[in-house]
């Protein structure tokens, strides 16, 4: 960036620029999501939430009162109504499917025999007749509205209360909580043993674990999912808790002896000569010490067993109450496509608190990916 | 309600039961061998020996049982029949080298290999050098990483509103078919057209590591000694060299780190393809695969075959992140 002086301004110009695009396409897929979830069905169906912002333009058309719904007024006969939705401001309106725009709001339309039909600009209309109108059935007028932006929340009502979605959100949160908390306990206890303990083949026991971190869980499924069976566990969340303090382990337990290693060897060496047990100095010292670490990955393993689909398909089930977010999300995908309002309602629900956890702890996130970015899901 | 008590319960026993471990079992072995008396110093070498594998045991049986257990027993199942009563030798793998679906998958795999880890080490590098001294960088920084927060799943409904696709002259709803029929063309059902339909999904995969490999790489970027980059840009050099000629050499360890990882979670690929086509329309991959036949097909020796495929392909990374893993620790 430092280049010659003149230079300077157009290159931090470009290089703000592009940045900023690179930034926009990658936010506007989620934004898209965002926008669409305060949208009602027939909004997202009709156009695209990029649109939302902006009155849309719809044509359609409605029927007229019919005979029996005629007044007399004077010498003419009269129906009135509304032509327009609530809400709505009329643009142009017309009386065949041909040129259903062929009239501005306040003109009046002539309909033959004396007969004349006028849309005023608040959408009421107006059918006059000098004889008694005769028809069963109303006559289309054809209108072209404009509606203002709209957003509602009505989807986020709907969804919580009457899709599942609340179930979901507690089964999620039945399994992400312990898959993240048991872990750690565990993992901090064979890292610090790794880290400060001396012992043959612990050298060993390093790199298998660092081995066992690219492990795919594909292999894991079948005999993991037998194994539950023959010993009683079955599907349920004993099992897709110890599925994943399993499946997270090596990631754990790679990160926290990273740190570990690193803490400073004068601190525990003196307390060794104080006559601390290493249960003492386990608690009282690397635990304390180590939390930036034990953040970072109960960071990731949250983020992982909340995101997960697969596990969660394998180890829980799939009926209705079983259902995790990420499989609810999953079968409305597939068995309701169509429903877009309940499609991106739920997702955005699924992923806020993600996002929350995401943008809150960052930092965490962030030093834990630079210690030790060899995981792979 | 009862969910909510059961998971309760489940954290205080579980962290309990952990506790209780730890702390009964070094109280029993410091019982068994005291520091004092007049055996203290044995007894103390003799207790030191034991206490690692204390510590460690709870963590070897869970490493045993859930991923070394399982890679053993899926090697034995694979060499099985569909419900595992008759032993069939390499069957199932001969089986799979003929299977025009394998192949698919395979060069699938391949072609997510090539590209994504490519591009997402390529858009990262880009980020972190373009958002590294700008005023809003960070902010700028947290955007592009946020999708990483995001489930695959939530990540295919994202992306289901930018291919969505609606037939020639009616409003589009699908960004992308939108801007093509904004400027003059057809509209198309991306996720079907053949060949090309991969690379859609790909896209998705690349949108989310892209933060990854951002982060990562904007550190090593900051890392690099000031006084290289001033010497070059002394003797004239411009920034487009300074950058893939001082930079980019000397964080190359870190690239080969970002893309090996990138690599491995594009091998395991599984959700985006499951929730988006399923693997349909000629998109099917490995991990995909594997769940048909094993949870759709029930045949567990033909499913353990796939894993088991799997599972090589992604060894030779796993040696390599042992090998330096060993490096650095001597």
């Amino acid at each position: 960036m430092e280049g010659m002086a003149g230079q300077k301004s157009s290159l931090t110009w470009a290089v703000n620029i592009a940045a900023f695009l690179l930034v926009l396409l990658w936010t506007i897929p989620t934004l898209g999501l965002f926008v669409s979830s305060f949208r009602d069905r027939d909004q997202i169906a009709q156009s695209g939430w990029w649109q939302s912002f902006s009155a849309s333009e719809q044509t359609g058309f409605v029927r007229s009162g019919t005979a029996a719904d005629q007044v007399q007024d004077g010498p003419l006969y009269v129906i009135e109504g509304q032509a327009t939705p609530e809400g709505q401001r009329l643009i142009a309106w017309g009386t065949s499917p041909r040129n259903p725009a062929q009239y501005r709001p306040g003109e009046t339309a002539d309909l033959g025999d004396g007969a004349t039909l006028s849309v005023a600009e608040d959408g009421s209309y107006r059918m006059t007749s000098p004889q008694p109108f005769e028809m069963t059935r109303g006559d289309r007028i054809f209108v072209t509205t404009s509606a203002p932006p709209s957003f509602t929340t009505q989807n986020y009502r709907r969804v919580l209360t009457a899709e599942g979605l609340g179930r979901a959100f507690m089964n999620t949160m039945t399994v992400t909580i312990p898959a993240t908390v048991i872990p750690i306990l565990i993992a901090a206890f064979a890292a610090y043993a790794l880290a400060w303990m001396q012992f043959p083949g612990r050298a060993l026991l390093t790199a298998a674990v660092v081995g066992l971190l690219v492990v795919p869980l594909q292999v894991a499924l079948i005999p993991l999912l037998r194994l539950h069976n023959e010993i009683g566990l079955g599907k349920g969340y004993l099992g897709i808790w110890l599925a994943h303090t399993g499946f997270g382990l090596p990631l754990a337990i790679y990160l926290l002896r990273n740190y570990m290693v690193g803490l400073p060897r004068e601190v525990i060496e003196s307390a060794r000569v104080d006559g601390a047990t290493e249960f003492q100095i386990f608690r009282r010292i690397i635990l304390p010490l180590s939390f930036p670490a034990l953040a970072s990955f109960a960071i990731f393993q949250f983020l992982w067993v909340w995101n997960d689909l697969l596990v969660a398909t394998v180890f829980l089930g799939n009926t209705r109450e079983q259902l995790v977010m990420t499989g609810l999300l999953r079968e409305l995908m597939g068995s309701r496509g169509g429903e877009w309002e309940i499609l991106a309602t739920s997702a955005f629900i699924s992923i806020a608190v993600p996002l929350l956890v995401f943008f809150a702890m960052q930092k965490y996130l962030v030093r834990g990916l630079l210690a030790g970015s060899v995981k792979g899901g | 309600m009862e969910l909510f008590w059961l998971a309760i319960s489940t954290i205080v026993i579980g962290v309990f039961g952990c506790v209780a471990w730890f702390w009964g079992s070094n109280w029993v072995l410091d019982r068994i061998y005291p520091a004092r008396g007049p055996q203290a110093g044995d007894n103390i070498r003799k207790a030191n020996q034991i206490r690692p594998w204390l510590f460690l045991g709870p963590a070897i049986l869970f490493l045993t049982m859930y991923l070394v257990y399982p890679v053993i027993d899926s090697f034995w199942r694979s060499l099985h029949n569909a419900n595992g009563s008759r032993f069939v030798g390499a069957a199932n793998y001969t089986w799979l080298a003929g299977d025009a679906k394998f192949r698919e998958s395979m060069v699938n795999n391949m072609l997510w290999l090539l590209v994504v880890p490519a591009l997402s080490t390529l858009f990262g590098l880009l980020a972190a050098q373009l958002t590294d001294r700008l005023k809003w960088g960070n902010i700028g920084k947290s955007l592009i990483f946020m999708p990483m927060a995001i489930s695959f799943v939530g990540a295919g409904v994202i992306w289901k509103f930018i291919y969505e696709y609606r037939a020639s002259g009616e409003p589009q709803i699908g960004l992308l078919n939108w801007i093509v029929t904004q400027l003059g063309g057809e509209p198309q059902i991306w996720l079907t057209i053949p060949g090309w339909n991969s690379f859609f999904l790909m896209i998705v995969l690349i949108w989310i590591q892209t933060g990854f490999a951002m982060v990562i790489l904007s550190a090593a970027l900051r890392g690099i000694p000031e006084e290289t980059i001033e010497a070059a840009i002394l003797d004239g050099a411009s920034p487009l060299q300074v950058f893939f000629r001082i930079k980019v050499p000397q964080i190359m360890g870190t690239i080969a780190v970002v893309w090996t990882t990138i690599t491995i979670v594009v091998l395991k690929v599984f959700d985006i393809v499951f929730v988006m086509t399923n693997g349909q329309w000629g998109t099917q991959v490995l991990a995909n695969y594997m769940y048909d036949w094993s949870f759709r097909a029930n045949d567990a020796g033909r499913g353990s075959a796939i894993a088991i495929v799997l599972m090589l392909l992604v060894t030779p990374i796993m040696v390599w992140n042992i090998y330096n893993a060993r490096k650095e620790v001597r």
